[in-house]
């Protein structure tokens, strides 16, 4: 993946926004998550939108398109909960691998789809990762702080499941995000190393935590460098943090990692903070304009949207980016060091 | 197109520090070249602190993160965790332990050390910290292979590893070894694994200077020099280690101490040490120590000249204040005679006992107020010190052998005043009287020894009948004597029926004095609910002296003796019930099921090594001097009620004072017993073709069938080792095991082997010990036996090596060092009759007729199959690579009967005998 760090280097690489945002759109029914095949379902299938790149896959591959089409360098596939610990809500663990399978292949399909008509715009496909429902370094019951309601193993290997999908379906990348719990993410990243090594394949891997309040905190306790350290055992193609803030709150944050690391720096915040409905509201505009800080300080490398954001969203980063260089990056030295 | 705005760069001092070691709890800890010295907190270490192990042993999770928390607060950087003790299920421990920690913000704030020498102990810890930890430790101990596997899945993990200088061939102890196998480890890891070089701390293995050996002499300088090369040459890397051990020799001196740490730090820092382990409370400002202090400990550390540790120890007993008490140290010699007496006994010293109490006696009108006066004066200093926990069971034998000493003096005296006038009362006053005894059929008695000691020198007059006590002499020495109270002991299982026949007889010829029970397999739970029903009178479980001491006195205190003995029946009576009535029955297997379930063995030719010498071989007078690097001291230890592991408890914050001196007399015995040849060692083992038999027998041919002594089992030339088979209902997938389930069976058209041995070095043991009890020396009494003991352990060991290597021979190759054979690290089991994978103690007899050990080497089986001379080991051997220790558990019925019938015995003999190993049946 050369080209993608060369890039990295050259300009400020656009992420696409929103996928849940995109499709409230389209006020699909249960039916319409149902389609033909899981007609007979036994439990309720609707809100399980990773589902739709099985069932509503036009939809899919049209919000994919307007992101492109926004100037989005990298899509995220629909996989924020293909794993079989999100999946076990609709009883759909079985179906994991063919969901990131499927997604990937739509997303990518899309990007190779730009890409042959914008040779250099190359566009990417980053293969979603989420931090599924449960955390493995804290207890879901005050009474017992020692009982956790997953463990590691059964992390790393639900993890395993949706690797292989999105590797198979054809992703360039893949995008941990919306780390609450960094112990969640380690499990991720083992998966992620074990196939790598199993599969002699050298994918990038961005990670992307999430920095829940004005504590500067991870929901598991940790302040931004102690995140940094910990997931800094494997080489990345960037880390920052996504989700949670909008784009204002996230900056001392993000100055924090850019102080830090010599890797390159993502940022994804969401549109704004909820309104008094639970609705994000920021006008692609003012999000802009609240991200032009982090170009001036020269603290990132990849941005784009969680939450609330658009393809609109999206176009105003994309015209905002281009006025500036991207954040220095150091050359991520090989480990192997010949001192002999 | 506008030109481009370039941001102003904050120039990210991320180039410079990408290769910082970097830690992380909830908040970063980054060790730069500026930083001050990394300490890491050790309390939370089982192995480090008595407190710690307790509160884990107790499952009181919240006091032990109040030890947790109590570090961070303190200063700590890190925290290194351990849990690696024979009595907890580390794994487990470790991570319900992290799980509460990392619950605590206060606490999770910090990195993790996560301290263990079981990998799977390290690998559930990683699994549950979010942060990056430091993995403490690993090493080439077990080759490449497994150094690189275990490195790539820590890099995996997300931590930073400490990396002991330790290779295949053992532990580095000198310059070269240090630099050769930290460079190898380096290359190693940072070229096959890519790990990366920053994450990589060196521990360089510290060891005491100062200790008179001359191969110690370098051993700081050594340490420093090595660190020094290790941080030029091998880039980002950090060097650690434990501090307090190199002032080892200084123990009890802490000025000495104090100044030799901050000497050591100052110049190991500057070499380039960024982090361990330092007791803060232990730890001079370099700039404080005297000048002439300061010239002293460097020339030790730096080892600046030939005679750097003669001059620092004849310094150091100037070292003014709290300088350790010392042989050429005789101001206290200079104090009142009172002082001097109490101070001998404290410190047992027995140099000038005789001449201070002559003093004494010369003050007095009556020599019987030398030991009513100035003598008990002492020794309810020693008995309160004791008490308080600011003496050790090993300084109290010592005091009773200066008290002995100097009441053997005085004796003469007090027998001619009484020829001179008959009509005062001439015998000393006694507190009580007790009569201590070994059971029938039992010949352990260290501890029952040190139990009588102790309470001699709590001023109660002691009748020890010795061992192998059948109950009727007992009864009618009690009544001659006329005790105030009885205390038996015993070690093996069928001590345990012999006690309860004793109680039972006691009851029975209307006895009311209290009963003591103690020794290694007694418990509170089988005195409430065996031995205590037995008898009216009262009855008490103590398993250690000091204890002894405390429930004597209740026992015998006139007021309230009455009000302690009741409350003593009431709480074995509530125990008695809580147990019989405790939490689920367990559920078993029946014998048939189990059978079915059993330990199922995938038998392959190529996994049957045919032994190079078959059949019965005898070793006459062995050189124990080989012994000496295999002895396991732990138990040692525990004999004297000392508790840690070994070595770790040399350097204990409680009793490390203590086990050093007991080691160091110990290791002087040794030397004696080694160079005078006062111990004989035996053995006698023997290798035979075998196969399994009805799923529990092992059927055992002796070719030639005239090899043995007598006959006995399945044919002429036939024996049969009856094995019993676990029966508790475990988990889905775990196996019901029998000893027999290591064997190919018959049908398997395979044959296999098995083999059996015996080995004693207790030879001249009981000669030595009278010779030293007729000196009043019960602490070399005891500490002679307690070294047979080890010995015997050692030779077992020792035996097993050489028969796996040499005359079995299927581990030709194998190379243990001693940790590692105490680890039992190798191929085969040599499990004991008497032992929870066997614990049917009749299976000794066959061993005894297929070897002729009696016969052959004259180790003697007594009534209840204890082995005579005590320090003796006998077992078998089982080789499979799949063969491993395990506990039978209970049994139910339906084995007892089957075992019975196939043993040829009735079954309320083997009930008997197995009755510690039966289920209770559900009432």
């Amino acid at each position: 993946m050369s080209r993608l760090t060369e890039l990295l280097k050259e300009r400020i690489l656009l992420l696409d926004g929103a996928m849940g945002t995109m499709l409230q759109r389209y006020k699909f029914s249960e039916e319409d998550f149902r389609g033909e095949r899981f007609r007979d379902w036994p439990q309720p299938l609707q809100g399980n939108n990773d589902l739709l790149s099985l069932t509503q896959p036009r939809a899919i591959a049209e919000i994919h398109r307007k992101y492109l089409e926004a100037g989005a360098d990298i899509l995220e596939t629909n996989t924020f909960s293909s794993t079989r610990i999100g999946m076990a809500d609709y009883g759909m663990e079985e179906l994991v691998y063919e969901l990131n399978y499927e997604s990937a292949r739509i997303a990518s399909g899309i990007a190779r789809e730009f890409t042959a008509r914008e040779p250099d715009k190359p566009r990417f496909v980053a293969g979603s990762i989420g931090p599924t429902n449960r955390t493995a370094s804290m207890s879901p019951d005050v009474n017992d702080p020692g009982f956790r309601a997953i463990s590691f193993e059964e992390l790393r290997l639900a993890y395993r499941e949706q690797v292989e999908g999105l590797l198979d379906g054809g992703v360039d990348m893949l995008l941990v995000e919306t780390v609450f719990d960094t112990l969640n993410a380690k499990a991720a990243l083992f998966a992620i190393e074990e196939l790598k090594e199993e599969r002699q394949l050298d994918i990038p891997v961005m990670v992307s935590g999430t920095i829940t309040d004005a504590s500067g905190r991870t929901l598991s306790g940790q302040t931004a460098e102690a995140f940094l350290i910990s997931v800094s055992h494997i080489p990345m193609l960037s880390v920052g943090f996504n989700c949670a803030l909008g784009a204002k709150q996230l900056t001392p944050h993000l100055e924090v990692l850019s102080s830090k690391t010599a890797t390159a720096i993502s940022a994804h915040p969401n549109a704004g903070l909820p309104n008094a409905f639970g609705k994000y509201d920021q006008s692609p505009e003012e999000m802009a304009s609240e991200m032009k800080e982090y170009l001036e300080k020269g603290l990132v490398n990849i941005v784009g949207g969680c939450c609330g954001t658009t393809p609109e969203h999206i176009k105003a980063m994309a015209s905002l980016i281009k006025e500036y260089q991207p954040r220095k990056i150091g050359q991520p030295e090989p480990t192997g060091i010949h001192h002999a | 197109m506008k030109e481009k705005l370039t941001p102003i760069p904050s120039e990210p001092e991320v180039q410079r520090d990408a290769h910082y070691l970097k830690l992380s709890g909830l908040e970063p800890l980054v060790i730069t070249p500026e930083s001050n010295f990394v300490n890491v907190g050790e309390r939370t270490n089982v192995a480090g602190s008595r407190q710690f192990l307790r509160l884990i042993k107790e499952g009181n999770y919240e006091a032990a993160l109040e030890i947790a928390r109590h570090q961070v607060e303190g200063g700590a950087q890190i925290i290194d965790i351990n849990m690696d003790d024979g009595l907890i299920d580390g794994k487990e421990a470790m991570v319900k332990f992290l799980n509460l920690v990392v619950a605590e913000p206060d606490i999770a704030r910090v990195p993790i050390m996560i301290d263990s020498s079981k990998w799977e102990i390290i690998e559930a810890g990683l699994e549950v910290v979010q942060g990056k930890c430091v993995v403490n430790s690993i090493s080439l101990k077990e080759g490449e292979e497994e150094f690189l596997r275990q490195a790539k899945l820590i890099r995996r993990f997300g931590a930073a590893v400490i990396i002991m200088a330790f290779d295949e061939v053992g532990q580095a102890d000198n310059y070269e070894r240090r630099i050769e196998i930290a460079k190898r480890s380096y290359d190693l890891l940072v070229n096959q694994v890519k790990f990366p070089p920053e994450d990589i701390i060196f521990d360089l293995n510290i060891f005491p200077v100062a200790t008179g050996m001359d191969e110690h002499k370098r051993n700081a300088l050594d340490f420093i020099e090595a660190t020094a090369w290790v941080r030029k040459n091998l880039p980002y890397c950090s060097v650690s280690g434990g501090v307090s051990n190199v002032s080892f020799s200084f123990r009890g001196n802490n000025p000495v101490r104090e100044a030799m740490h901050s000497v050591f730090l100052y110049h190991a820092i500057r070499a380039g040490m960024n982090m361990g382990i330092v007791n803060p409370a232990l730890l001079e400002v370099y700039d404080d120590i005297p000048d002439e202090l300061l010239t002293h400990v460097e020339d030790v550390i730096l080892n600046r000249r030939e005679d750097a540790t003669e001059r620092l120890l004849a310094f150091a007993e100037n070292v003014v204040g709290k300088a350790r008490e010392s042989k050429a140290d005789l101001s206290w010699r200079e104090d009142p005679l009172q002082d001097r007496i109490t101070r001998a006994l404290v410190k047992g010293i027995d140099q000038y006992i005789e001449a201070d109490v002559e003093e004494a006696r010369q003050s007095v009108k009556r020599p019987i107020e030398v030991i009513e006066g100035h003598l008990m004066t002492g020794m309810n200093v020693v008995g309160d010190l004791f008490g308080s926990g600011k003496m050790f069971l090993p300084q109290v034998v010592k005091s009773a052998r200066v008290m002995k000493k100097a009441v053997a003096y005085l004796l003469p005296y007090i027998e001619e005043e009484k020829k001179l006038q008959p009509e005062l009362e001439g015998s000393r006053q006694h507190a009580g009287k007790i009569l201590l005894a070994t059971v029938k059929g039992d010949v352990h008695d260290i501890g029952k020894n040190i139990v009588g000691v102790v309470l001699a020198c709590n001023n109660y007059d002691i009748v020890d009948l010795g061992v192998m006590v059948p109950p009727e002499k007992i009864i009618q020495r009690a009544r001659e004597e006329d005790v105030d109270i009885i205390g038996l002991s015993g070690l093996i299982t069928p001590s345990l029926d012999e006690m309860v026949f004793l109680a039972r007889e006691m009851e029975r010829q209307a006895f009311k004095v209290p009963l003591l029970i103690g020794g290694a397999t007694t418990s509170k739970a089988h005195t409430a609910v065996k031995i205590d029903p037995q008898y009216s009178a009262a009855v008490a479980h103590v398993n250690d002296a000091s204890r002894a001491v405390t429930v004597v006195g209740d026992l015998l205190q006139k007021e309230s003796s009455e009000r302690y003995k009741k409350n003593l029946k009431t709480d074995y009576e509530e125990f008695r019930d809580k147990f019989l009535k405790r939490g689920k029955q367990k559920e078993y297997r029946s014998l048939k099921e189990a059978r079915e379930n059993k330990y199922h063995i995938a038998w392959k030719a190529s996994d049957i090594f045919v032994p190079r010498s078959l059949g019965v071989q005898v070793i006459e007078d062995f050189d124990l001097r080989k012994l000496e690097a295999f002895i396991d001291w732990n138990p040692f230890f525990r004999s004297w009620d000392l508790h840690g592991k070994f070595p770790g408890i040399l350097e204990d914050e409680v009793v490390g004072d203590q086990a050093r001196e007991l080691y160091e007399d110990a290791r002087k015995m040794l030397k004696q017993l080694l160079a005078e040849k006062r111990l004989k060692a035996k053995a006698i083992f023997g290798l035979f073709p075998a196969n399994a038999v009805n799923d529990d027998d092992i059927e055992v041919s002796v070719p030639g069938g005239a090899d043995t002594a007598t006959k006995a089992g399945a044919g002429d030339n036939r024996f049969v080792f009856r094995t019993l088979r676990q029966q508790l209902r475990k988990r889905e997938g775990v196996p019901n095991m029998a000893l027999a389930d290591f064997v190919a069976p018959k049908a398997s058209g395979l044959q296999d082997y098995v083999g059996c041995f015996c080995v004693s070095t207790g030879f001249g043991t009981q000669a030595l010990a009278r010779e030293y009890e007729q000196k009043l020396d019960d602490y070399n009494a005891i500490m002679v036996k307690a070294l047979a003991d080890r010995l015997a352990e050692a030779l077992a060991e020792y035996l097993h090596m050489e028969v796996r290597k040499v005359h079995w021979g299927y581990a030709a190759g194998e190379h243990l060092d001693n940790e590692a054979l105490i680890g039992e690290a190798y191929r085969g089991i040599r499990p004991a009759p008497g032992y929870p994978a066997c614990p049917d103690h009749l299976e000794k007899r066959t061993i005894w007729e297929l070897l002729g050990v009696k016969e052959r080497i004259g180790v003697e089986l007594t009534d209840s199959l204890a082995m005579w001379p005590a320090a003796s080991v006998s077992g078998y051997y089982f080789a499979h690579p799949e063969a491993r220790y395990f506990g039978l558990g209970k049994i139910t019925e339906d084995q007892l009967a089957d075992y019975a019938g196939r043993k040829g015995i009735a079954l309320e003999e083997a009930r008997r005998w197995l009755a510690p190993n039966l289920a209770e049946t559900v009432k």
